[in-house]
C-alpha cells in the first residue's frame, strides 16, 4: 500500500509537504493506526501523531483520512484503496506532522460549562431519575471529544473562536437533555446571539464524520426548540 | 542548566480517575493544584474501562459492605491488606453516589436507583449467593466516570498541564520529595514543577506485554519514577490476565458480558467452567476463569483452527440487553474482528490487563518505606494512588469493578490527607542544588546521536520476553529464562539512540522514555516472580502450585537494586474481625 502522508516540522526549516511510504504485509483487520505505527517503527521514526487507547474510546488519533475525518484505530484498511491520503485535522493550526493544536476546541467545550449544575441541597442518595429520562442522554454522554465533527464544520472553520462548534454543543445539550439538570435558563442564555448556537447550517458534516455514530446537528436542533419554548 | 520553573500547593501526576478525583478534592478546597499529564486528560486510561465500579447499594439484590470486604480479601488470595479493604468497601457507597451528583450518567433501574450488575467473584452473605454489586454506565462506565471528573475539575479550576510527560521525581538530601521535572511535548523544553506534595496517579504497566488490553501510553512511568527515588516497588509479581480479550487482538470484552449472563464455550460446546468452578462458574474470580481457559486451550480442547481461543456466547442474551447493556464491547467485537454478538460467539483469550502491584502506600495515599521491624514510615510529600499505587487493596487478584472503586476512594483520601498536609506546611522546602540532576541527566541521555538500537525492537523483545516467561502460567525455569533475557535487553538499551533529534512533539523521545520505565518493571516483574515459590492469586507457578500461608503470606518488596524483600501483610481491619485465609473455592 502506498501511503501519502502530511509532514511538517518546525525545527527543520523545511515547508509542509506530502511524503510518500511504501509498506505492505499487512494482516486481514488491520487498521489505519496499524499502518502509522508501522510506518514509524520500520521507515520513519520522526513521523509524529498522537494514539492512546487503539480501540476507538480515547479519541487521540482523529485525523483526515484520504478526505474525510475519522480514527485512526478503528478505520480498516482494507477501506481505504490502494493509496492514502492523511492529513492532520482540518482548520487547526499544525504542531507537527499530524499533529495539530486543539486548544480552541477545548476552550469551546469549556465554554459550554459542561458539568452537571444542580441548585437544591444534595440527597444522600443519587438523584432518581427513570430508564427513559436517562435514555434521553444515550447519544449525547457518549462523545470522546476526538474533535472529528467541528474540524468538518465549515462554520468552525470559518468562526472558530466565536461559534461553540458541534462537539461544543453535543454537550450543551447533554446537559439540557439531563434530567437532573437545573441550569437551563442559563445554559440557553449563553447560547443566545448570532454565533454561539446559531452559526450552525445544518451542513451536517458533523453527523456525517462523527466515528462514534452521534448526531450533533440534531442535538443542535434540540437547543433550538428548547430556546424557541422558552421564549413564549 | 537554566530551567522554567513553576510553584503550585501540589502537583497531580498523571489525569485518570484517581489523578483527577485527586484533584477535584483539592480544586474545591482551594488548594493549588496542577495536574501534569502526557495525554489530555480525557484521553486517560479510565476512558476504557467498561463493566463498572462495585459498591454495595443494595439496588438489585440484598448487600452490605461488609460481604464487599470478604469478597475483596477472598479475591486478593488473602494478599490485600484487611484495614485497606474495609476503608475501601465501607466508603464504597457514599461515593458512588458523590460521583453520581458529579453527573455520571449510570443506567437505571424501573424505580430510579442506580443499576447494577452481577460480576465475577461477588456474593451475598460472605460466600453466599451471587450479589450484583456493580454500578454500571451501560459498558462505558469508565469513560463516563473519567469525563465527569474532568468536567468537575474544570469547574473548580484545576490547573491542567496537557502534554506534558514527568521526567523524574525531585527529592532533597532529607528525603522530602518536591515536586517533579516534567517535558513539554509540544516544545521539548524541561519545566521545573514545584510543589509540597506530589502525587503520582500515573496508572498501570500493560505495556510490559505483548498482547494486552491497556492503551499504549501505559507504560508504568511513575512505578519507575518511584523506583528511581529509592522506594521499592511491593507485590510487582501479581500482574492480572483478564479472561476475555478478543482472542489475537488484545481489546476487552467486559467481565460485565458474563454477569448480564454471557458464558464460556470450548471446542466440545461445553461450558467448561463448570468444572473449575461449580458454583461461582463463569462468574469465578479473573484469575480462576484465566487458568480455566488456559488449560483448555493447553489441553486440546480449544476452538478455532488453531485451537487457540475459546467462545464467549452472548446470542442467548437477545438483541435488546446487548444493545443496552453491552454496546460497547458490540461496537468493539464488530469493528476488531467483524464479529457480532448477537448472532455469533466472540473468540476470547486471557489477556495482560492491570499491575495488582505498585508504589507501596498506607490508605491515606502516603508512600511508605519499611523502617525496620514491621514498622513503616511515609515519604514526607509523596503520594500514589490507583493502580501505580499498590495500598493492598487487590492483593493478589483484583476483583472486576474494584479498580474504578479503587481510583476514587483513594484519590479522596490522598485528596483529604494532603489538605491537611498543607495546612501543617505553608512553604516550599529550599531546593538544593543537585536535586534535579537525575532528571536533567536523563534528558541529556538521549541527547546522544549516532547509530545504535532502535526502541521500538527493544519493546517489542521485551513484550515478547514478558509474555513466553512471565505469562499465566509460571515456572523457575521461564522465570529464571525471563530476568536473563530482561537484563541483557537493559544492557542493550543503553546502545539505543534517537536518529531523530528534533524537540517539538517528538514522540520518539517520549517513546524513549517509556521504554526505560517498562524495561525497569520488567525486571522488577520477572525477580519478583521468580523469587515467590508458591501458587497465589494470579501468579500460578506450575512448579509450586499451592498457596503457602506459613513461608509466603507477605508482600514482596523489590529494590532498584534488584533485592527482594518482603513486609507482612496487614491482616487486622479497622472495626472488625479479621477473615483469616482458607481455602479459596468458587
Amino acid at each position: 500500500m502506498r501511503f501519502l502522508i502530511y509532514r511538517y516540522n518546525p525545527d527543520d526549516g523545511q515547508p509542509p509537504r506530502m511524503q510518500a511510504y511504501e509498506l505492505d504485509g499487512f494482516e486481514n483487520g488491520d487498521k489505519l493506526l496499524d499502518a502509522l505505527l508501522r510506518i514509524k517503527a520500520e521507515l520513519d521514526p520522526s513521523l509524529s501523531f498522537r494514539r492512546s487507547c487503539g480501540e476507538g474510546v480515547c479519541g487521540s488519533d482523529a485525523l483526515n483520512i484520504n478526505g474525510r475525518n475519522g480514527l485512526a484505530c478503528i478505520t480498516p484498511l482494507a477501506d481505504l484503496g490502494d493509496t492514502v491520503e492523511i492529513r492532520p485535522l482540518p482548520g487547526r493550526p499544525v504542531i507537527r506532522d499530524l499533529v495539530v493544536d486543539m486548544e480552541q476546541f477545548y476552550h469551546q467545550y469549556r465554554a459550554v460549562k459542561p458539568w452537571l449544575t444542580v441548585h437544591d441541597p444534595e440527597p444522600e442518595t443519587e438523584y432518581l431519575q427513570t430508564p427513559q429520562q436517562r435514555d434521553q442522554l444515550d447519544g449525547l454522554y457518549e462523545c470522546i471529544l476526538c474533535g472529528c465533527c467541528s474540524t468538518a464544520c465549515p462554520s468552525f472553520w470559518w468562526n472558530p473562536d466565536k461559534f461553540r462548534g458541534p462537539a461544543a454543543l453535543l454537550q450543551a445539550w447533554r446537559f439540557l437533555a439531563d434530567s437532573r439538570d437545573q441550569a437551563t435558563g442559563d445554559r440557553l442564555a449563553e447560547l443566545e446571539g448570532p454565533y454561539h448556537l446559531f452559526r450552525c447550517h445544518t451542513i451536517m458534516n458533523c453527523a456525517d464524520v462523527c466515528p462514534k455514530g452521534l448526531n450533533p446537528t440534531k442535538a443542535i436542533g434540540n437547543i433550538k426548540k428548547l430556546m424557541l419554548k422558552h421564549h413564549v | 542548566m537554566k530551567i522554567a520553573r513553576r510553584k503550585f500547593d501540589t502537583l497531580v501526576i498523571g489525569a485518570g480517575g484517581g489523578g483527577l478525583r485527586s484533584a477535584m478534592q483539592l480544586a474545591q478546597a482551594d488548594a493549588n493544584v496542577a495536574v501534569v499529564s502526557k495525554v489530555f486528560p480525557t484521553r486517560s486510561h479510565t476512558v476504557a474501562a467498561q463493566g463498572g465500579m462495585n459498591a454495595a447499594l443494595a439496588n438489585v439484590l440484598p448487600d452490605n459492605w461488609h460481604w464487599h470486604m470478604y469478597d475483596t480479601v477472598k479475591g486478593s488470595d488473602y494478599l490485600g491488606d484487611q484495614d485497606a479493604i474495609e476503608y475501601m468497601c465501607r466508603a464504597a457507597s457514599h461515593l458512588v453516589v458523590e460521583l453520581e451528583h458529579a453527573g455520571v450518567p449510570f443506567s437505571r433501574l424501573d424505580n430510579g436507583r442506580i443499576y447494577q450488575r452481577p460480576f465475577g467473584g461477588q456474593s451475598q452473605d460472605f460466600g453466599g449467593a451471587q450479589a450484583a454489586r456493580t454500578c454500571a454506565a451501560a459498558d462505558r462506565t469508565g469513560h463516563a466516570i473519567l469525563h465527569s471528573l474532568y468536567q468537575q475539575n474544570i469547574r473548580a479550576k484545576t490547573h491542567f498541564f496537557d502534554e506534558y510527560f514527568a521526567i523524574d521525581l525531585v527529592k532533597d538530601s532529607d528525603g522530602y520529595i518536591l515536586g517533579a521535572v516534567a517535558l513539554e511535548i509540544e516544545t521539548g523544553e524541561p519545566l521545573l514543577i514545584e510543589a509540597k506534595t506530589t502525587l503520582l496517579a500515573t496508572g498501570g504497566a500493560g505495556q510490559l506485554f505483548r498482547t494486552n488490553t491497556n492503551a499504549h501510553i501505559n507504560t508504568g512511568d511513575g512505578i519507575a519514577m518511584a523506583l528511581r527515588a529509592g522506594i521499592p516497588l511491593q507485590d510487582m509479581e501479581f500482574f492480572q490476565f483478564h479472561p476475555t480479550g478478543i482472542a489475537g487482538k488484545g481489546m476487552l470484552i467486559t467481565e460485565g458480558a458474563r454477569g448480564e449472563g454471557g458464558y464460556l464455550v470450548n471446542r466440545d460446546g461445553e461450558r467448561f467452567m463448570e468444572r473449575y468452578a461449580p458454583h461461582a462458574k463463569d462468574l469465578a474470580s479473573r484469575d480462576v476463569v484465566s487458568r480455566a481457559i488456559a488449560i483448555e486451550v493447553r489441553e486440546g480442547r480449544g476452538c478455532g483452527p488453531n485451537g487457540d481461543y475459546v467462545l464467549l456466547k452472548l446470542e442467548h442474551l437477545g438483541a435488546d440487553v446487548i444493545r443496552k447493556r453491552l454496546p460497547g464491547i458490540r461496537d468493539m467485537a464488530m469493528t476488531f474482528i467483524g464479529v457480532d454478538p448477537i448472532a455469533e460467539p466472540i473468540p476470547v483469550f486471557p489477556t495482560a490487563h492491570y499491575t495488582m502491584g505498585g508504589i507501596p502506600t498506607n490508605r491515606y495515599g502516603q508512600v511508605v518505606v519499611p523502617l525496620g521491624e514491621g514498622a513503616e514510615e511515609p515519604i514526607p510529600g509523596l503520594y500514589a494512588v490507583g493502580e501505580c499505587a499498590c495500598v493492598s487493596v487487590h492483593g493478589a487478584n483484583r476483583l472486576g469493578g474494584n479498580s474504578l472503586l479503587d481510583i476514587v476512594v483513594f484519590g479522596r483520601a490522598a485528596g483529604n490527607h494532603i489538605i491537611e498536609h498543607l495546612a501543617e506546611h505553608r512553604y516550599h522546602r529550599p531546593l538544593d542544588e543537585g536535586s534535579i540532576d537525575q532528571a536533567l541527566a536523563r534528558l541529556a541521555r538521549w541527547e546522544q546521536g549516532g547509530d545504535g538500537e532502535s526502541v521500538d525492537e527493544l519493546r517489542c523483545e521485551l513484550q515478547r520476553a514478558m509474555e513466553e516467561d512471565c505469562g499465566v502460567f509460571r515456572t523457575e525455569e521461564t522465570l529464571a529464562q525471563g530476568v536473563v533475557r530482561v537484563e541483557a535487553l537493559i544492557e542493550r538499551l543503553q546502545n539505543a539512540r534517537l536518529k531523530d533529534q528534533s524537540k517539538v512533539f517528538n514522540t520518539a523521545r517520549i517513546e524513549a522514555f517509556e521504554l526505560e520505565n517498562l524495561m525497569a518493571l520488567g525486571l522488577a516483574t520477572v525477580k519478583s516472580a521468580l523469587a515467590r515459590k508458591e501458587s497465589r492469586g494470579a501468579h500460578s507457578r506450575v512448579d509450586y502450585p499451592h498457596r503457602d500461608d506459613e513461608r509466603w503470606m507477605k508482600h514482596s518488596l523489590y529494590y532498584e537494586d534488584g533485592r527482594v524483600e518482603y513486609k507482612p501483610v496487614r491482616t487486622k481491619p479497622l472495626t472488625v474481625d479479621t477473615f483469616p485465609p482458607k481455602a479459596r473455592v468458587y
